[in-house]
């Protein structure tokens, strides 16, 4: 049974193992850095779907059937699938994952959803009430700019420090303590709000969530920094890496030099037009899924910190002139069970 | 050497009244959609004013294509109706002189719609 | 966090990129004058076949609606707009381009709510305002005589 450890923090008794995961991209993707990592890559964004909310759920359809096939188990084998993506009603997961037979669990957190199931996932494990479980969140460029932004043809500017929604899916199937990655740490996060209204400046508005959290996390263990191989926040682009490297150094934290983040490794910020980065709640959960996990199992990453943020506005509350508050969630990673 | 100045005349004020737009986008919190609304009704107000239709005088395609010129027609239309109508002109003008260009937009998207798709922008 | 949302929102403000106006401005200018350009062309050719001068002004102003709706659905209005910003947006094409992309794009919702509703989801303020402007104008006209 997973045990707290200060204010925020849970340590996994039986350090829950990731078994195996699948990350579905596009064409963007298939350009950017990480592609040689992704299990699948189709340049054909619609996925063979005639609606772009279709195309986001057969993202999911895929990665979840190649987790399942590099786990070597089946739908069956699964006591719950916590899903979860940046449609209306979570349209993305149900309509993606309906035919499989296994508890759903629906979550949002917007683009913190991947860490939000991991969190749920690594108590139900440790708990012992659960032996396998699945993650997997999406978003697709299509299917959320027509719905927080403009119609796909419309002329618009984009601004500097707006990110662009990564079409991708990450999904990670999640058993007992078997082998690495384990598991070891969750720190669940609170709903932050520093003020922040400009919705093309999502970092900005998630950096304060992510500082709470990482902070409260060291605090909580008594780490620093340099105790961990990798600080990997998704996703706040430029701006938001830049503020939160900023907010811990206030704090005596330099992460600087452990600090990526999933939005600007998904890209190549210089050839590609992704302006401030990628984000998206499949962002993180793809850059996680191909190039992270595979890391910390072959040991080239002892101690990873996935932080993942998620900017909880909606285009009404935008429209009503509400700021944006937002929310991060922590997983510590690692390459040994304790 | 007259039509070259034209196109000039056309090119320059056009133009500048678009670049006025992007320093509205690049140096204030105005979305697109304000700013479009802000030209409308810069444009009725100039046109009323009597200052517009000089600068269509002057600039021809100019200043009747960028969004005042819309507005400016707008207002034109109402003057002419009152001529004709009297009060009832406040109503019926603005539209009856604008009716092109919007059963134009209506007209085009509605067969671009039938024809076309949303294109992959990823 | 030990900081007002005042000074977060100006630490915030230091670190994001700001647009860059020097080449935004002067890519709105010229865009924008070139669509003008292509507009007073179409206005000669009309008034060159014998039409009355207001209507072919107004013809010319259709005749860039249909151009930027066939550019708009051959998906590459977006892509001038992406570098002539404003110089795309304020001219009547812009207009066009918000009315047929939403048309467009919301197909996928059926012909009378998806095409039919969402039409105008983006250009419908330009025209509210822009009629309510000229009925406040009408009537100011109209007490004053002015007309």
């Amino acid at each position: 049974m997973a045990h707290k450890l200060g204010k925020y923090t849970y340590l996994t008794d039986a350090a829950p193992s990731v078994l195996a995961w699948g990350s579905v991209g596009s064409k963007k993707e298939a350009q950017g850095p990480l592609a040689p990592y992704f299990d699948l890559l189709n340049e054909d964004s619609t996925f063979g779907e005639q609606t772009w909310e279709k195309a986001e759920s057969e993202m999911q359809k895929e990665a979840i059937a190649k987790a399942l096939e590099k786990a070597g188990l089946s739908a069956p084998d699964l006591d719950c699938i916590f899903a979860g993506d940046l449609l209306n009603q979570c349209t993305g997961s149900t309509f993606g994952l309906r035919e499989l037979g296994v508890p759903f669990l629906g979550l949002y957190g917007a683009c913190s959803t991947m860490a939000e199931g991991l969190v749920l996932s690594a108590f139900l494990l440790d708990s012992g009430a659960m032996q396998k479980t699945a993650v997997i969140t999406s978003s697709h460029f299509c299917s959320a700019e027509r719905q927080y932004r403009f119609p796909l043809e419309y002329g618009g500017q984009r601004t500097p420090t707006s990110q662009w929604t990564a079409t991708a899916s990450g999904a990670a199937i999640l058993g007992q303590n078997v082998s690495p990655p384990y598991i070891r740490a969750v720190c669940v996060g609170t709903i932050e709000d520093k003020g922040i209204k400009d919705q093309n400046n999502m970092g900005a508005a998630m950096a304060p969530a992510a500082f709470e959290t990482l902070r409260r996390f060291f605090e909580d263990t008594g780490t620093n920094p340099d105790n961990y191989d990798l600080i990997l926040t998704g996703d706040l682009g430029k701006v938001g890496s830049r503020l939160l490297d900023d907010l811990m150094q206030r704090e005596g934290y330099h992460i600087g030099g452990k600090h990526s983040d999933c939005g600007l490794l998904l890209y190549d910020s210089n050839k590609q037009d992704v302006h401030a980065g990628g984000s998206g709640a499949g962002c993180c959960a793809s850059v996680l899924c191909s190039y992270i996990l595979p890391s910390i199992r072959e040991g080239r990453l002892k101690n990873v910190l996935f932080i993942a943020t998620g900017a909880l506005l909606s285009p009404t509350s935008v429209q009503q002139g509400e700021s944006i508050p937002s929310v991060a969630h922590l997983v510590h990673f690692s390459s040994l069970p304790n | 050497m007259e039509m070259a100045m034209e196109y000039i005349r056309a090119f320059a004020v056009g133009g500048a009244i678009c670049a006025v737009g992007q320093v509205l986008i690049d140096y204030t919190k105005l979305t697109p959609a304000r700013i479009l609304v802000a030209f409308v009704v810069i444009g009725v107000v100039l046109g009323g004013l009597g200052v517009y239709q000089p600068l269509i005088e002057f600039a021809g395609a100019g200043a009747s294509v960028p969004l005042t010129g819309f507005g400016a027609l707008l207002a034109k239309g109402v003057k002419e109706a009152l001529a004709e109508y009297g009060m009832f002109g406040v109503l019926a003008g603005g539209l009856t002189a604008s009716a092109a260009g919007i059963t134009a937009a209506i007209l085009f998207g509605f067969l671009a719609a039938l024809i076309f798709k949303p294109g992959d922008k990823t | 966090m030990n900081m007002t949302n005042k000074d977060y929102s100006n630490l915030a403000d230091r670190e994001s990129a700001k647009s860059k106006s020097y080449i935004n401005i002067p890519a709105a200018f010229v865009s924008g004058g070139l669509i003008c350009v292509i507009g007073q062309a179409f206005m000669n050719g009309y008034l060159a076949l014998g039409v009355e001068k207001d209507v072919a002004s107004s013809a010319a102003s259709c005749t860039l609606v249909f151009l930027s709706a066939l550019l708009t659905g051959f998906g590459v209005y977006d892509d001038i707009a992406k570098h002539a910003g404003a110089g795309t947006l304020v001219p009547i094409t812009g207009f066009a381009n918000s009315v047929v992309s939403p048309a467009l794009e919301f197909k996928s919702e059926g012909m009378i709510l998806g095409v039919g509703a969402k039409m105008f989801v983006i250009a419908g303020p330009v025209i509210v305002y822009g009629v309510l402007a000229s009925v406040a104008y009408g009537l100011i006209a109209f007490g004053l005589g002015l007309y």
